[in-house]
C-alpha cells in the first residue's frame, strides 16, 4: 500500500499544517513517510508545495516521481494546475474553488475551472464558506484536508487524530472548530461524488 | 525509543543534542535555518546547558564554536552555503589549528537555487580546507551525523563539516532517537601552540594536516555511512552520494544487479572508488550540487576507461536539484505518457507582504531616485527589501551578496555616480555592512545609506536582529555626522516627508544615513497573538 501526494497553495494558506496532518496519521499507523516542503522566499504570498509519500513498504525518494501522483490536493484552483505532469494517468485533483488573486494576470476563473472539470477525477469545494460555517476562516485547510480524505488510504480516525497531534499547543475550541472544518469538507466531497 | 515525523534539519540537531552538544552558533539563511531555532527551543538551551544563539554573521558563528572547542565542549556552527563563502577563513584555519573538544559546521547547500543567488556546491571548499565531511542520505543518517562527526573531530582534533541540501533539510520522515551523550566537562588544550598560526607553527601543523590525509581516507573507507553493495551486472556501476542515494534506489530498487557505492563521507574512499572503476566498464556518478565526484573520477585529461558518466557527460542536467525523473533518465528508462504541462497557470513568485514598511520606503525612494531628470543607482542588498525588485516598485538596480550594497554605492560614487544610494537591512547591516559605512566615512564617500529597520531578520522567517534599536547610535560610533543620520517612519501618511528628509540627505555632500524605522507586520503579528517571536 503506498500513495503519492503533491499538496499545493499560496503561502500563508496553511499547507504545511496540512501536510503535517497527513504525515502524522501515517506515521501514527506505523507506515514509512516521506515529505519534502518549501521553506524560505515562498512564504511572501509565493507558491507553496509539498510532496507527501507513505506506504507500509520503504521509501526512498522523498520526491514524488512525474505521472505518478495520486492526488493533487490544492487551497487554490490554478495552483492544482501547476502539477498536472505529476498526476497519474488516473490521478486525482481535489481543489478549493476559491481563488486566490495576488497577481495581476490571474487567468479567468472559467478557464482554470474548466481545466480542471476535464479530468475524469476531480472535486472543486467551496473551502471559505465551509470554514466560515466552522466558525474559522483560517480553517479553510482542515476542511480540503477532508475533503481530500475520500482519496486517501488513511482511515478517517487516523487523520481526526493526526489534528489533535499537530495543534496539540492550541485551544480545545480552536481544535473543535478544525474538526468540523474536516467533517464539512469531508461530507462536501462525499455529496459531489455521488 | 521514540519515533518522531523530523525535518532533516530537525534530526540533526536533535542527534547533536543527543551527542552532547554544548554550544551552537549560527547566522540564519534557508535552508540551514531550522538546525539552530530547534536547537533555540530545546529543554537544554532554556536550562542554559547548551548555549546557543543567533551571532552577527557565519564567520562570527563559527570562530565561536572554535572557542567552545578551545574550551574541550562539543559545538557546532551552521550557515547556509554562500555563509561558508563569509566563514571561510576560519573554515580553512581551523582545520590547520585544529580543534579541541568535537567541532562541526553544518552547511546547507541550495541546488536549482531555490532560495539563493547561487547553487554552488560545498564539496569544494574540502579540497581547500582537507577536513573531513560527512554527507547524510536521509534524515535518519542526520540524526546519527553529529555523533559521528563529533567522535571524529575528538579522534584527529580537527574540525568535520556535515553537508547537507535543501531536499534533506526540508523533508520530513520518521527517525529513530537514541539516549543522550553525556557533555564533555571543560578542559584545554595540552598542546596550545597549534592555536597559534605564526607561519613557523603553521607550517608544522600544516604537515600534520597533510599527514592526516591517509587517515581521513580510511575513515571514509569504514564509515557507517558509506557502503559497497556488490552487483553481477558490471557493465554498469553506480556511484551515489548522500541523497542521491535514495533517488537511485527509488528506481532500481533494493535488487539492483549494478554494484553500489554510496558515498557519506569524504574524501573520497579511494579503494572502494578504484575497486569499482577497476571491475566496471563504465561508471554512473548521481551526485546533487557540482560534478564533485565525476570531476575527480574523469580527472585531466579526460579518462577513458572506465567511461565515467554523470552531470559533466550529459547524462544527467549540468545543473540544478537532483530528481527520480533524472535518474531514471539516466538509466534510460523510458517515461510514462504524462498529463501535460497546463499553459493556464501564471507565475506566482514572492513579494512583499500587503503594508509592508519596506514598500513604503521603496515608494519614497523611487519617487527621488526614479523622477524624469534622476539618473540615481540604488544598490540594494539581501532581505526582504529585495524584493521591491518586482513590480509593482522595480526600486532596486543591484542585489549581489550580504553587505555589497554600501560598498557597491561607494565605488561606484567614487566612479562618478549621483546620486549614489545604498539599501540594506537591519541584520544584514550588522552582519557585513558596518564596515563598509566606516570606508564611507574614511573616505567621505558621497553615498546616501537607507537603513530598513524592520526590527527582525524578517527574510528567513523573524529571527531576532542582533543591533535592535542601537543602528544610529552605531551609525555615529562609525563617524557619520549625527546632523546626518535621520530617522523616518514608513507609512503611508508620511510619504511626503520621507521624500523630503531622502532628497535633503542625497544633496548632502558625505555619507548619510536614513533609518525607516517600522516592525515587520508578521512578526508584529506573531508577537501580538503569542506575546512575543522567536
Ligand atoms: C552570507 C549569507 N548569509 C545568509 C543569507 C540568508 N539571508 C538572506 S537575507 C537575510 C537576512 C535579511 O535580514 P535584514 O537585512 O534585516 O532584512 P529583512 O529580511 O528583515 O527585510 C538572510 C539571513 C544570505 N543570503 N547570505
Ligand atoms: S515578512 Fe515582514 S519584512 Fe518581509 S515582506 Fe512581509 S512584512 Fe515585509
Amino acid at each position: 500500500m503506498k500513495q503519492n501526494l503533491i499538496l499545493a497553495g499560496v503561502g500563508g494558506q496553511g499547507l504545511l499544517a496540512l501536510a503535517a496532518v497527513i504525515g502524522e496519521a501515517a506515521r501514527s499507523l506505523n507506515m514509512h513517510v516521506l515529505q519534502a516542503e518549501v521553506h524560505g522566499m515562498a512564504q511572501r504570498g509565493g507558491v507553496v508545495q509539498s510532496h507527501l509519500r507513505f506506504s507500509d513498504q520503504p521509501i526512498h525518494s522523498a520526491l514524488v516521481k512525474e505521472g505518478t501522483a495520486d492526488l493533487v490536493l490544492s487551497l487554490e484552483p490554478m495552483e492544482a494546475l501547476r502539477y498536472m505532469p505529476m498526476l497519474a494517468p488516473n490521478g486525482a485533483i481535489v481543489t478549493n474553488a476559491v481563488p486566490f488573486k495576488n497577481i495581476p494576470n490571474y487567468p479567468d476563473d472559467a478557464v482554470v475551472e474548466r481545466q480542471i472539470r476535464l479530468l475524469p477525477n476531480h472535486r472543486f469545494i467551496h473551502a471559505v464558506e465551509l470554514a466560515k460555517t466552522a466558525g474559522a476562516l483560517q480553517a479553510a485547510n482542515m476542511v480540503m484536508l477532508g475533503a481530500g480524505a475520500p482519496f486517501l488510504l488513511l482511515p478517517v480516525e487516523a487523520l481526526k487524530s493526526g489534528i489533535h497531534t499537530v495543534f496539540a499547543g492550541k485551544s480545545d475550541a480552536v481544535i473543535e472548530t478544525n474538526l468540523r472544518a474536516f467533517q464539512l469538507g469531508y461530507e462536501a466531497s462525499q455529496a459531489a461524488a455521488s | 525509543m521514540a519515533t518522531q515525523l523530523l525535518l532533516g534539519n530537525e534530526s540533526l540537531a536533535q542527534g547533536a543534542i543527543d551527542a552532547g552538544l554544548s554550544g551552537a552558533y549560527a547566522y540564519p539563511g534557508t535552508p540551514s535555518t531550522e538546525i539552530t531555532a530547534y536547537v533555540l527551543r530545546s529543554h537544554q538551551a532554556a536550562m542554559g546547558d547548551i548555549s546557543c544563539a543567533w551571532t552577527a554573521n557565519e564567520k562570527t558563528a563559527l570562530e565561536a564554536a572554535l572557542g567552545m572547542s578551545y574550551g574541550g565542549k562539543r559545538a557546532m556552527a551552521s550557515m547556509k552555503h554562500v555563509g561558508l563563502n563569509v566563514a571561510a577563513d576560519p573554515f580553512i584555519n581551523s582545520a590547520i589549528s585544529g580543534s579541541h573538544g568535537g567541532l562541526i559546521i553544518n552547511v546547507a547547500d541550495d541546488p536549482s537555487m531555490h532560495s539563493s543567488q547561487n547553487e554552488q556546491d560545498s564539496r569544494v571548499y574540502l579540497d581547500l580546507a582537507m577536513m573531513p565531511c560527512l554527507e547524510p542520505a536521509d534524515q535518519q543518517e542526520a540524526y546519527h551525523a553529529p555523533a559521528i562527526a563529533f567522535a571524529l573531530s575528538e579522534r584527529y582534533r580537527i574540525p568535520v563539516m556535515i553537508r547537507l541540501t535543501t531536499r534533506l533539510c526540508h523533508s520530513r520522515a520518521t527517525i529513530t532517537t537514541g539516549a543522550m551523550q553525556k557533555r564533555n566537562a571543560f578542559s584545554l588544550p595540552d598542546d596550545p601552540k597549534r592555536f597559534i598560526l605564526l607561519p613557523a607553527l603553521a607550517r608544522k601543523s600544516y604537515a600534520k594536516l597533510l599527514d592526516r590525509q591517509l587517515d581521513f581516507t580510511r575513515e571514509s573507507e569504514t564509515s557507517p555511512f558509506t557502503t559497497y553493495c556488490e552487483g553481477t551486472d558490471l557493465s554498469t556501476g553506480i556511484i551515489a552520494c548522500g541523497t542521491a542515494y535514495h533517488y537511485v534506489r527509488e528506481i532500481v530498487g533494493e535488487n539492483c544487479p549494478h554494484p553500489i557505492l554510496k558515498i557519506g563521507q569524504y574524501p573520497l574512499p579511494l579503494s572502494l572508488i578504484e575497486r569499482m572503476m577497476s571491475e566496471c566498464d563504465r561508471v554512473l556518478v548521481f551526485e546533487d550540487g557540482y560534478p564533485y565526484v565525476e570531476g575527480k573520477l574523469r580527472g585531466v585529461p579526460l579518462r577513458s576507461s572506465p567511461i565515467i558518466h554523470g552531470r559533466l557527460s550529459g547524462h544527467l542536467p549540468r545543473t540544478g536539484e537532483l530528481n527520480p525523473d533524472h535518474v531514471a533518465s539516466a538509466f534510460g528508462l523510458e517515461m510514462p505518457s504524462l498529463h501535460e504541462v497546463s499553459t493556464i497557470p501564471a507565475p506566482r513568485p514572492p513579494a512583499l507582504c500587503p503594508g509592508c514598511p519596506h514598500g513604503d520606503t521603496c515608494r519614497a525612494l523611487n519617487a527621488v531616485l526614479k523622477s524624469d531628470d534622476a539618473i540615481g543607482k540604488l544598490f540594494s542588498d539581501i532581505g526582504c527589501y529585495t524584493l521591491s525588485a518586482m513590480p509593482p516598485y522595480e526600486s532596486v538596480d543591484t542585489c549581489v551578496e550580504m553587505g555589497a550594497s554600501i560598498t557597491m554605492a561607494k565605488g561606484a560614487s567614487q566612479a562618478g555616480l549621483h546620486p549614489s544610494v545604498a539599501l540594506i537591512g537591519d541584520s544584514t547591516f550588522t552582519h557585513s555592512g558596518m564596515t563598509g559605512l566606516l570606508d564611507c566615512v574614511n573616505e567621505n564617500a558621497n553615498v546616501t545609506v537607507v537603513i530598513v529597520d524592520n526590527l527582525t531578520i524578517a527574510m528567513t522567517g523573524g529571527q531576532k536582529s542582533s543591533a535592535n534599536n542601537r543602528l544610529a547610535d552605531i551609525c555615529a560610533g562609525l563617524g557619520v555626522d549625527p546632523a546626518h543620520i535621520r530617522i523616518i517612519t514608513p507609512l503611508p501618511n508620511k510619504h511626503d516627508e520621507n521624500v523630503e528628509v531622502i532628497r535633503q540627505e542625497i544633496a548632502f555632500e558625505g555619507p548619510s544615513v536614513v533609518i525607516a524605522v517600522r516592525e515587520c507586520i508578521q512578526t508584529a503579528r506573531r508577537s501580538r497573538s503569542k506575546g512575543g517571536a522567536s
